[in-house]
């Protein structure tokens, strides 16, 4: 007879509300008459997140200390479940943004259904407690990633960037893979408790291992040198799942990569520290060079995240409390930045049907000036100015490189953000400093609809930007609380 | 003591800013009502001005929240004597500004004057700041509504005088965001108050970088002449006049309390650089080609004397450099409008195309005569009280300090004499139009409050002078300066 482990229900509720939005929603797509199907299926995606977020709130509140379930597949504690809180508020958002995207009538339910199985995927992701639910979760929410980019055949460039990201995805994925046989052959481990518990510091199994694992995931977190999807993907994809792509995936990547290095591998962090912290230099020039010379915004907005995953990796270098503290804080505003600045972006595409650039932003500041707002505080979030939590978020990860004596990583940050001023502030100043009279361009089709909610959408994103630079002390307790129990 | 005074200073034009962009009005409406919040800011300074105490040498109207305290770091304002002045000409020259604004009929009302009330609050918060981050917030706050101001009410060439000013003061205020960070985690709170001292010198480069970008003092000073001149008049108002400040107030407040060794180790240099920015500015504008040119490289002037009274440190010279930076902001900011006043009727500041605007104009003769003649720093000026005191103070140091700070003296008055014959004397300049008129009403509202403020100093510069430092005793740790 096959002995069944005890399942904890609630602590995998959030993923089983954004499976079961999912499976509903394919339903729908099949059930019900074409009128209806729209906005049923995205206030059934939308519900399936807001469920998922407000289950994740759920776990936390009664996960006061943490601890490996269901065979050991599985970790239910703070970490994992304010991942979770910060992940479906992400994808509620993104369902906000997609509303008006023009998409075939007859994918529309297909299209929440593929939002909310990665949303699923990444909240079972984050949880990983083992090599195998690790590589089950990335490919789970990957597969409905690389189906959301190429969903909309009619969009130029859609089925390349979910080709190319598809291609590079596997690559990634089978990275993971390889690096978790090596660690599993050197250790005979599967767990990342027992990985640690049977040692076997400095086996250069375990070491290539652990590289291939980091690099694994780095694909993810689109990380320099292993970034090469990003841009395309980010611009082929429909923008708002490039926005739930930016906020989302980085956010389960990164906070996975710290788990499995802090969990697994903490007595390979005097390696691990500078693998990471040259991963986060090279995505910080790389990211900030690379947007340089972009003149489409959704591929400067693409190395933006680059180089924000840099910066998010000198919080996972640093390897301390207060590293742990600075990583989780930095994602919550970058999330909303992401989400909102994409937002917007979408938000000028369907106004103009064509590719948003510098050059056609013109004048969107005067003519929508809520959305023109939302963007300039977006980017000087990015930026890391005062009144956007982006500025404490990259305090906290300067202090925290600092703190652990990774001052280079200070100089490096600095010189990013130096660097970044340009195309950050080229973003407003294409919005607001150039008439659009000058650029003589027609809108397709009359007035712009008014998009309640993607505006909605957007200003979630605003409050959050904001509200996080005033209310540190809270978010930075409830990171405490989320990073209590893990190692280092 | 806590009051709620400075924190009103701070946040009053910050909500008028958030009214004035929701509210349903026409630009005119919400420029009056702008125009009335910055008055309003003024009347709120003469009371916390009425309730100071110039005795002590404590701070004062000081308040203090938790902002996060797992890094201690605070909501903590406050001000000292000599802070006090700082706001108070900031909120003087932010409202002769805005109502300038206001008279000129800026374009995008909304826009303007919302962006001139959030500047308010943010160089107050500067001025008032008593933590580090909360600091660098405000310094950093400064920077968004000026980037707009200039990139959208600017000259033809906006575009790259926004990139360069960005690009220089970005630049800056990270090495001091680095500078920040360490060394709050070093000394274990942000708070100013409650810091102990630092002997590391990277890090008072760090924040000595971004002031004297900020001020600028030469050679950092390459943001400046593509800035003032592209910006709208009030903008280079506010930028010369008291933006500037907030570096000479960084160097008073930061790099000399919190580094006081270093900063003695480093006075040569800093006394050097302010020498060369003197002369050099001095020279630049007697050389210069047009109204704004002269003024923008006087200011680069001035805050190189400035910088001698500052670093000479002793009571005399750091008294003479409040004064004067006093007198600078009011100065500068009445120049820089007079130079705006006067391209309005000509459409150029160029001085081969400018003259003889004296005949026939006697409000705009009269103004340009007499801000020019503080500038110069006649005798019985307010201006020639600071230049003493900080001449007398930086002898102290030794006496070839004086001699350069003399000399650039004497050449004040060649720029400005040279300035003030191009416009006012001479033939009537090829861009001067017959039918332009003299001072408007509302031009003169604008300036005659500040010219009076000058002429009050000049009357009684111990207002300021000997109420700078409470008590004589704030920086008594720095003042220990050798030569004496």
């Amino acid at each position: 007879m096959i002995q069944k482990p005890h399942v904890d229900w609630l602590a995998i509720s959030p993923s089983l509300a954004l499976i079961g939005a999912a499976g509903l929603l394919l339903m729908i797509a099949v059930l019900t008459p074409r009128v209806v199907r729209k906005p049923l299926a995205a206030l059934i995606g939308f519900s399936g997140f807001v469920i998922a977020f407000a289950l994740a709130v759920v776990v936390d509140a009664k996960t006061p200390a943490g601890s490996a379930i269901v065979h050991d597949s599985i970790f239910r504690d703070r970490w994992a479940a304010l991942a979770q809180v910060i992940l479906a508020g992400s994808g509620a958002v993104a369902v906000l943004l997609s509303y008006r995207e023009r998409m075939r009538d007859e994918h529309v339910a297909e299209y929440y259904a593929l939002l909310t199985a990665a949303g699923a995927g990444m909240a079972f992701f984050v949880q990983a407690s083992n090599l195998m639910t690790l590589f089950l979760g990335l490919e789970w929410f990957s597969i409905a990633l690389y189906v959301l980019t190429a969903i909309d055949i009619d969009l130029i460039g859609s089925l390349e960037a979910g080709l190319k990201y598809l291609v590079v995805g596997a690559v990634g994925s089978a990275t993971l893979l390889f690096g978790s046989a090596l660690v599993y052959g050197a250790t005979g481990q599967l767990s990342f408790d027992r990985i640690t518990a049977v040692g076997h510091q400095g086996d250069a199994m375990v070491v290539v291992g652990l590289a291939m694992v980091i690099a694994g995931l780095a694909f993810k977190a689109s990380a320099a040198p292993f970034h090469m999807w990003t841009p395309d993907a980010y611009q082929g994809a429909p923008t708002p799942v490039t926005a739930f792509m930016a906020s989302a995936t980085k956010i389960a990547a990164l906070v996975v990569t710290y788990r499995v290095l802090a969990v697994a591998f903490p007595h390979d962090a005097h390696l691990w520290r500078y693998g990471i912290a040259v991963i986060a230099c090279i995505s910080l020039a790389w990211g900030n060079i690379g947007a340089l010379a972009q003149r489409n915004v959704k591929r400067i907005l693409a190395y933006s995240s680059v180089s924000h995953a840099g910066f998010m990796l000198i919080a996972v270098a640093a390897a301390s409390q207060l590293g742990e503290r600075a990583l989780m804080y930095y994602l919550i505003p970058y999330a909303a930045m992401s989400l909102g600045a994409f937002g917007v972006v979408a938000a000028r595409e369907r106004e103009l049907g064509v590719p948003v650039t510098l050059h056609n932003l013109a004048g969107m500041g005067w003519e929508r000036p809520f959305l023109g707002v939302s963007m300039w505080v977006f980017m000087l979030g990015m930026l890391g100015f005062p009144l956007t939590g982006g500025f404490v978020g990259k305090f906290y990860v300067f202090a925290a490189a600092y703190d652990h004596g990774f001052w280079w990583l200070i100089v490096a940050g600095v010189i990013a953000t130096m660097i970044s001023a340009y195309y950050y502030l080229g973003i407003v100043r294409a919005m607001y400093f150039r008439d659009s009279m000058e650029l003589r361009l027609a809108p397709a089709g009359g007035a712009p609809p008014r998009e309640f909610l993607l505006s909605a959408g957007v200003a979630i994103s605003l409050v959050v930007t904001v509200g996080s630079f005033f209310a540190v002390q809270p978010l930075i307790d409830v990171a405490k609380s989320a990073a209590h129990h893990l190692p280092l | 003591m806590s009051s709620w005074l400075s924190t009103i200073l701070i946040f009053l034009p910050v909500a008028g800013a958030l009214l004035v962009a929701v509210a349903p009005f026409s630009s005119y409406v919400l420029g009056s009502f702008a125009a009335l919040v910055s008055l309003l800011e003024v009347g709120f300074w003469i009371t916390s001005a009425t309730k100071f105490d110039f005795g002590s040498p404590k701070l004062q109207l000081d308040q203090q929240a938790s902002w996060f305290s797992d890094l201690n770091v605070s909501y903590h304002v406050g001000q000292f004597a000599f802070s006090l002045w700082f706001v108070g000409m900031t909120v003087v020259v932010m409202a002769a500004c805005t109502i300038y604004g206001w008279w000129a009929g800026r374009e995008r009302g909304r826009a303007y004057f919302s962006l001139m009330l959030l500047l308010t609050g943010a160089i107050v918060g500067v001025f008032t700041a008593q933590d580090l981050l909360l600091f660098y917030a405000f310094f950093e706050a400064m920077l968004i509504p000026l980037y707009v101001l200039i990139g959208v009410w600017g000259g033809a060439a906006r575009l790259r005088a926004t990139i360069t000013f960005v690009v220089y003061t970005v630049v800056g205020s990270l090495l001091m965001l680095a500078a920040i960070v360490v060394l709050g985690l070093q000394q274990g709170t942000f708070d100013l108050t409650k810091m102990g001292t630092s002997t590391s010198t990277w890090l008072f480069l760090g924040f000595v970088a971004a002031f004297l970008i900020k001020a600028p003092l030469a050679p950092l000073h390459g943001w400046l002449p593509i800035t003032y001149r592209e910006s709208p008049p009030e903008v280079s108002a506010i930028l010369s006049g008291i933006v500037g400040k907030a570096g000479l107030y960084g160097l008073l407040r930061i790099a000399i309390p919190v580094f006081p060794s270093v900063a003695q180790d480093w006075r040569y240099v800093l006394l050097a650089l302010a020498s060369v920015s003197l002369v050099y500015g001095s020279l630049l504008a007697f050389r210069a080609p047009d109204f704004r040119g002269v003024v923008m490289y006087s200011s680069l002037a001035q805050a190189g004397l400035i910088v001698l009274g500052i670093f000479a440190f002793n009571d005399l010279g750091f008294d003479g450099a409040v004064l004067q930076i006093v007198n600078h902001a009011l100065i500068s900011a009445t120049l820089f409008l007079v130079a705006g006043m006067v391209e309005r009727r000509t459409s150029t500041g160029e001085f081969r195309l400018l003259g003889g605007m004296a005949r026939g104009r006697p409000a705009l003769a009269t103004v340009v005569m007499t801000i020019g003649i503080i500038s110069l720093a006649v005798p019985l000026s307010s201006s020639f009280a600071g230049e003493f005191l900080i001449l007398a103070g930086v002898f102290r140091q030794g006496w070839g300090w004086a001699v350069v700070g003399g000399v650039a003296i004497v050449l004040a008055a060649m720029y400005m004499l040279r300035a003030i014959s191009a416009v006012l004397h001479q033939d009537v300049g090829p861009a001067v139009p017959e039918s332009a008129l003299d001072l408007r009403p509302g031009e003169l509202a604008v300036v005659v409050p500040l010219i009076l403020c000058l002429i009050g100093l000049s009357a009684w510069p111990a207002l300021v002078s000997d109420r700078a430092v409470g008590g004589q005793q704030a920086f008594v740790a720095v003042d220990t300066g050798g030569g004496k």
